[in-house]
């Protein structure tokens, strides 16, 4: 066992963890952070998708004992992150998914906030091929991806509504 | 209580875009998925699965394992009792049917890989899988039948003590079934100056791959089992735990929390459920089992895979005379729950919005040492509208004219609906000819064709094609009496509840339940719109059998076009017990009551009451009309007398490099007629998911054994789910013909996307390529099938080796392609 301290959401926290435990599962089995969630063994699909140290990693693929003196920050502490929360306590992208309906089951939607909101970070205008790049790493089976590139979108201010998620759109760049 | 000018209007909403009452769970990360729940005491499971797609189990050593640490059972078939059960098989689509007895761990012999052998419960899920490492199975390796066309020769058996691989044969004749003439009449008829079309087809298999891995979790509290499970269908799953463990369903408790995805492949009573149920029945404990993705890839069900021969007939000037169809469908080792089924359902969808006066279909079912398939997205009627959208594409090659000619000349015209197919279904609305003009306008269609023509004299590498696909379904599973007469094992109807609480809220209760297709927004809005209350007072209770006690599941694009009738009926049903409890209050009669906008009013006065206060006098019940009961709750069941038929006009254009074989998608519209809307934000994400399932059949997903049976496509590096940078946005609309079937007027939506765009993608790549004398491409169409196809003349790969011997050579498209004479065309 190796005693490790991060800070999750917000919150301090100091355990012993067998080394090869991975940090999606001290995420989900040792802090009960089950918002974040496991889609693939193969770190393909990208739906345990954490900022770790403000950059988005997928949690699969990162030991816990490598995120010790780390921040982590999960799908349940984003909100608290922004400085722009809106009025419903959500972060402007957790607004925008639910605005442009960019999930339906859900599952993906976690990793794929995670990813957008680190896209939107280092690219504050990505292009529609800019976004799709970026959350290739991301594997969702419900919406097609067209309402998520529109979330972003969205929440990177280039979309006013999210009736321009249902059916025309603009000029496709990424083609 | 309800503030009355809070009120909605009536039908304010239905056709509004209400964003999802289930995102504010979703998207914080605070949701209930089945691997989330941990109990006291939980065991956790591990499954030894077979690496042979078919050996014979010598000897099981489970003794490393037991002295693992954590490990507290370790179970072989030998060690379960009677109580593990038998998986079903729901639909015998013949009395003779052979469906070999499927255990959910292999007693003697496993028969395909990742089949389970042994079953390892620890404290932990990393303990199980460790110890699950150290159990040895000997095996003794059998031949093995992987492919349809090798199973069908007999020679090496998928079950030797059957004696062949062929399952069932169904037929339908319309001659014999009088809803039309006879096939072998039109072939012979169109040999003599007329046009014989023979292609091949073939669906490749898929996984549904739904998101969230199979979950299952099991209590058994005293004589209770409440099991947890990422399940599409709790309703029927509580039922095939009663039937086969016998406990009685009133002891069954099964909860489909939030669940991640579906898509037909958690339409099952698992092996891996019936394992957890044995297991903490066994061990009194609570049990988890939550499957990694290369299980769920290897051992969930999979779909498709079939090989369809099909004759078309049809007058020189393309008027189909009559479509005879030899199909073989792989149903994988065991004949899954309503596996069997699932290529008969097709069997109603080949003639598709064809007026064709002939028609004949041939299904064989084979057994093979694969992973058992069953539904995925469509079930049946994807395969049978890629075949027939392919197929008339050839046509109008053959006659020279458009694609769109060809499917004018044959379709039903818009004044003769009601029509009855030749098939046997009667089509209750749709206008084919309103869907494709502005599908056509959307597209830009005259104007893509002519760039077309232009790339095409210059010998442009890179060459443009257009795909249309003018599809129809038949949706809303259901009518029982029809699903009967199919010998289907259960009905169609589906359950509701409408309970009026005593603060004036509604409690909406629906036997479908949803795995993310926003039930609990779209039902909300079809209760408030009848009730005329706040779309946020009304709360849809759904996927736990203890507060939904009745229901049919969501699959088959059912769950609004049946659960959303029955909702509306329940609604009726609690005005109509208000109305007296109404006029007694207001000292009024009956007749002189109005309701609008959730209110009572007395006519010609002020005099009124909200719905929510009678639901509070309800409660309070301290001035009801003698013999009233004190409540404001009702339930309805619903099922309807037909299946309901969206169709639409989908219109692809496809640039194929063809030096390299590289396929690249320009753009995708489409123009459908659900019926009318409930919430076009929901419908718009319902359609651009199920696009992205068929374009995914069409270009990149393909589920690859090799010859011993071992499943290549294994995890996600190979099965190749597409990405977003992979795809495109679309454009899509609609034309509204109201289904006849249910009030609301609604078809359904879920499975329409992925039915009609696989053809509408493949239709452009061949088009693309017709100049060069190319005339089918296999699915997917990899670069590597496009190039081969381009420069061998193929469909461009060993899937369809089979295939090319069934191409007509007097249709002048077999053979070698001369790329020199291509060119010049």
């Amino acid at each position: 066992m190796t005693r490790i301290s991060m800070n999750v959401d917000g919150m301090k926290v100091t355990d012993d963890v067998a080394p090869r435990t991975l940090l999606v599962q001290y995420l989900r089995e040792g802090l009960g952070k089950t918002g974040t969630v496991i889609g693939c063994d193969t770190s393909n699909c990208g739906a345990c998708t954490v900022h770790l140290d403000g950059d988005s990693v997928k949690s699969c693929n990162v030991l816990a004992v490598q995120a010790d003196g780390c921040e982590v920050t999960t799908i349940e502490g984003l909100a608290a992150t922004a400085t722009d929360s809106s009025e419903s306590g959500l972060h402007p992208m957790q607004e925008a998914f639910r605005e442009c309906h960019g999930l339906q089951c859900g599952f993906c939607t976690p990793g794929m906030i995670m990813q957008s909101v680190d896209l939107i970070k280092r690219n504050p205008q990505p292009s529609e091929s800019e976004i799709r790049e970026g959350i290739e790493g991301n594997l969702c089976r419900c919406t097609g991806y067209h309402n998520i590139v529109r979330a972003v979108q969205y929440a990177s201010g280039q979309l006013a509504t999210a009736a321009d998620t249902r059916g025309a759109t603009e000029e496709v760049d990424a083609l | 209580m309800t503030a009355v000018d809070a009120r909605p209007d009536k039908s304010s909403e239905i056709g509004r875009d209400r964003r999802r009452k289930e995102d504010a769970r979703l998207i914080t990360g605070r949701t209930r998925w089945t691997d989330n729940i941990n109990l006291p005491g939980m065991l956790h499971l591990a499954m030894v699965r077979s690496p042979f797609a078919h050996a014979r189990i010598t000897g099981i050593d489970t003794s490393g394992a037991e002295t693992s640490e954590n490990v507290v059972a370790v179970l072989a078939a030998k060690d379960f009792d009677e109580s593990l059960g038998v998986c079903i098989n729901a639909w015998p689509i013949t009395p003779d049917q052979k469906a070999p007895a499927h255990p959910p761990v292999a007693v003697d012999r496993v028969t395909f890989a990742g089949e389970i052998v042994a079953v390892v419960a620890a404290r932990s899920a990393a303990a199980a899988r460790d110890a699950a490492e150290l159990v040895e199975v000997d095996y003794e390796e059998l031949p093995a039948v992987v492919s349809l066309e090798e199973a069908v020769k007999d020679e090496v058996l998928a079950h030797p003590d059957l004696g062949t691989n062929k399952s069932a044969l169904w037929v339908f004749d319309s001659a014999e079934a009088g809803t039309g003439g006879s096939v072998d009449e039109a072939i012979s008829t169109a040999q003599n100056g007329g046009i014989v079309l023979e292609r091949t087809y073939r669906q490749q298999r898929l996984i549904p791959a739904f998101m969230e891995p199979r979950s299952v979790v099991c209590d058994p509290t005293g004589e209770q089992f409440t099991v947890w499970s990422a399940t599409q269908i709790p309703h029927i799953l509580r039922f095939a735990f009663a039937a086969t463990t016998g406990v009685p369903e009133s002891k069954i408790r099964v909860i489909a929390p939030d669940v991640g995805g579906g898509f037909g492949g958690k339409l099952q009573q698992t092996p891996e459920e019936m394992i957890v149920f044995a297991m903490a029945r066994r061990l009194g404990k609570p049990v988890k089992y939550t499957e990694t993705r290369s299980e769920s890839l290897l051992a969930a069900h999979h779909g498709r895979d079939q090989i369809q021969k099909l004759t078309l007939s049809a007058t020189k000037d393309g008027q189909v005379t009559g479509l005879k169809v030899e199909l073989d469908a792989n149903l994988g080792a065991y004949v899954a729950i309503v596996g069997g089924g699932v290529p008969v359902l097709g069997a109603f969808m080949f003639n598709a919005i064809y007026k064709f006066p002939a028609y004949q279909f041939n299904c064989q079912t084979v057994l093979t040492n694969t992973t058992w398939t069953d539904a995925y997205r469509g079930a049946g009627r994807p395969e049978a509208t890629y075949a027939i959208e392919r197929l008339m594409d050839e046509l109008a090659a053959e006659v020279g004219v458009d694609p769109l000619e060809i499917r004018e000349k044959n379709w039903i015209k818009h004044e003769e609906f009601p029509f009855t197919t030749v098939a046997g279904l009667t089509y209750d609305s749709g206008n084919y000819e309103a869907a494709t003009a502005k599908a056509k306008e959307m597209f830009g269609y005259d104007e893509l064709r002519r760039e077309q023509a232009e790339r095409r004299a210059n010998n442009d590498p890179i060459q443009l094609g257009i795909g249309i696909s003018t599809f129809t379904e038949m949706c809303g599973l259901a009518p029982s009496r029809v699903l009967g007469s199919l010998d289907y094992g259960a009905g169609g109807w589906e359950h509701a509840e409408v309970r009026l609480t005593p603060t004036g809220k509604v409690e909406v209760i629906t036997g479908a339940s949803a795995h993310g297709q926003g039930h609990e927004t779209a039902f909300s809005q079809i209760v408030a719109d009848r009730l005329g209350v706040p779309f946020e007072d009304v709360e849809v209770l759904h996927g736990d059998t203890q507060i939904a006690a009745k229901g049919y599941d969501t699959y088959g694009s059912r769950s609004l076009v049946v659960g959303g009738e029955a909702l509306v009926r329940a609604a009726d049903k609690v005005l109509e017990k208000a109305k007296p409890i109404a006029a007694h209050l207001l000292e009024a009669s009956v007749d002189d009551l109005e309701f609008s906008g959730g209110r009572w009013a007395v006519k010609g006065t002020d005099q009124g009451m909200a719905i929510g206060e009678l639901a509070t006098a309800v409660f309070a019940a301290h001035n009801l009309p003698d013999g009233v009961e004190a409540n404001l709750d009702s339930e309805a069941t619903f099922d309807p007398d037909n299946f309901n038929f969206p169709h639409g006009t989908h219109l692809c254009a496809m640039e194929v490099d063809t030096e390299t074989g590289a396929v690249k998608m320009r753009r995708y519209i489409c123009c459908d007629d659900i019926g009318n809307i409930i919430n076009p934000l929901i419908v718009a994400g319902q359609v651009h998911g199920g696009l992205v399932q068929g374009i995914a059949q069409a270009l990149w997903e393909d589920a690859v054994y090799d010859d011993a049976g071992t499943l290549v496509s294994g995890s996600f590096v190979d099965y190749l789910l597409p990405t977003a940078a992979d795809t495109i946005s679309f454009e899509i609309d609609h034309t509204t013909s109201p289904a006849t079937t249910n009030t609301l007027g609604t078809k359904g939506v879920g499975e329409a996307g992925t039915i009609a765009s696989t053809p509408a993608v493949v239709n452009a790549v061949v088009d693309a390529l017709r100049p060069l004398g190319v005339h089918d491409v296999a699915m997917p169409c990899t670069p590597e099938r496009v190039w081969r196809a381009i420069n061998e003349g193929s469909a461009g790969g060993e899937t369809t080796g089979a295939a090319a011997a069934h191409f007509d050579p007097s249709t002048g498209m077999s053979g070698n392609v001369d790329r020199t004479e291509g060119d010049a065309q």
